[in-house]
């Protein structure tokens, strides 16, 4: 098994389905971060078979974890201080997604308008429905 | 300062409000000929649409007030690649309320998070069209003098026609509405409505021919079943004919049911049905106007009294 060491201050994403870490890694703009970022594929896991890990090394209120939720709320998200896990956050779904995903309906505003965020507002929580601020047109694409 | 994006924007309470506004206009149109002297109205339309630009400016004009705008996209800065956030800001330099239809969809939603005037929508694309259903909804109150516990009959293309799941959303709001949807097969209402009505306990029936239900119905809300949208020709030929309003289908309704429609009209009723007293499909046309001088009264907070 590939060892990995400790961070001393960040967040352990864990549970992460496997081969969907590299998508976190870049809807979490850790590209654009300069921090140490380890990503685990395919780690041995009880629970799932397998599964991938991303270690982010950072200041804890560096990162907007809120968009997990959207992408898939059983990742397990440690936050990690002095070398310890000191809590594990909950996800919520978050209630508007800016520029994460694009609306693809091509009778939308967003087609043409220039520098328009493409904002996605929660419709319904139970069934994880998010549709586009503008067109209503429901998001039907996944992780 | 408010918007009108989409005929949900309004609590049951405020669209009262708004219909007895209108409904005093109808009765007094002299006491409101000067109320908007001085204003201007925008109509920014990005394709055309004759009819509800008339309504527009006919309301604005009947206010005493004056409209500038544009009727298609070619004539304004839009041909040049000006986006509608900054032709909204220099709209909001010109006039006092602008009334915008788009062809894309959230169009004046955008237009509406970057202007200083209120923006009417006045159509974006297959989404919204709140001044139509306002007016459906003032028709309705105004002819049958209530929106509340009756039979709705919708009839024709119900799965692409966004006036239909616009009136179906607003309609829902009131106690006692019960809806029958009369289409072919590939024409019926998207699921997404019907789970909503089932989520919320609203009765709902779903018919092939419109003759069975006719005696049932209060009211009958006409669209256009469109040749394209059929499969092939056959089912069209087979079909057509139950989707036609014709004097025969209106002996099976009851005296007081009303026939509406958001026009334009192509075969869908027959033209002898006009001298139906029941037809009210003009007199809903009447009430587009009076809709829109309320609304261009409310949303400039023009106080009449």
């Amino acid at each position: 098994m590939l060892n990995v060491g400790k961070i001393e201050e960040g967040f352990v994403l864990d549970h992460i389905k496997a081969g969907k870490s590299l998508s976190i890694y870049h809807h979490l703009q850790l590209d654009k971060l300069d921090c140490t970022v380890a990503i685990i594929k395919n780690a041995r896991s009880n629970k799932m078979g397998k599964k991938d890990i991303l270690k982010v090394e950072c200041d804890i209120d560096m990162l907007d974890l809120d968009v997990l939720a959207f992408i898939d709320h059983n990742i397990t998200v440690n936050v990690i201080k002095d070398g310890e896990i000191v809590s594990k956050k909950d996800l919520m779904l978050p209630g508007e997604i800016k520029n994460v995903i694009r609306c693809k309906n091509p009778r939308c505003i967003t087609s043409i308008e220039q520098e328009l965020p493409h904002v996605f507002v929660l419709a319904d929580e139970e069934k994880e429905i998010y549709r586009c601020k503008y067109c209503e047109e429901k998001y039907t694409g996944s992780f | 300062m408010r918007h009108l994006m989409s005929p949900l924007d309004f609590s049951t309470e405020e669209l009262d409000r708004l219909f007895d506004l209108a409904n005093d206009i109808e009765a007094n149109m002299d006491k409101y000929a000067h109320t908007c002297a001085g204003k201007k109205l925008a109509t920014c339309f990005y394709e055309p649409s004759t009819r509800t630009r008339l309504s527009f400016e006919a309301a604005m004009l009947n206010l005493g007030g004056s409209v500038i705008g544009f009727s298609d996209a070619g004539s304004s800065s839009a041909s040049k690649g000006e986006s509608v956030s900054d032709t909204i800001r220099v709209i909001s330099c010109f006039a006092d309320i602008c009334a915008m239809r788009h062809p894309k969809e959230g169009a004046p939603m955008v237009a509406a998070g970057r202007s200083s005037i209120p923006v009417i929508n006045a159509g974006d694309g297959g989404h919204q069209h709140p001044t139509q259903t306002l007016t459906d909804l003032l028709t309705i109150r105004s002819l049958k003098g209530r929106l509340d516990h009756f039979t709705i009959g919708l009839c024709g293309d119900l799965k692409f026609g966004r006036t239909v799941h616009s009136l179906i959303n607003a309609l829902v709001r009131y106690e006692g509405v019960k809806f029958i949807f009369i289409s072919p097969r590939e024409l019926m209402v998207p699921d997404y409505i019907t789970d909503m009505l089932k989520e919320r306990n609203i009765p709902y029936e779903e018919v092939i021919r419109l003759e069975s239900i006719m005696p049932e119905l209060d009211l009958l809300y006409m669209t256009r079943v469109q040749k394209e949208r059929f499969f092939n020709e056959e089912d069209y030929v087979r079909l057509k004919d139950f989707y036609i309003l014709d004097k025969a289908k209106m002996e099976l309704a009851r005296p007081d049911m009303l026939v509406l429609h958001p026009l334009p009209r192509v075969n869908e009723i027959s033209v002898e049905v006009d001298d139906d007293p029941r037809a009210s499909y003009f007199k809903q046309v009447q009430y587009g106007v009076y809709v829109r001088m309320a609304l261009i009264l409310t949303l400039l907070n023009i106080k009449t009294d």
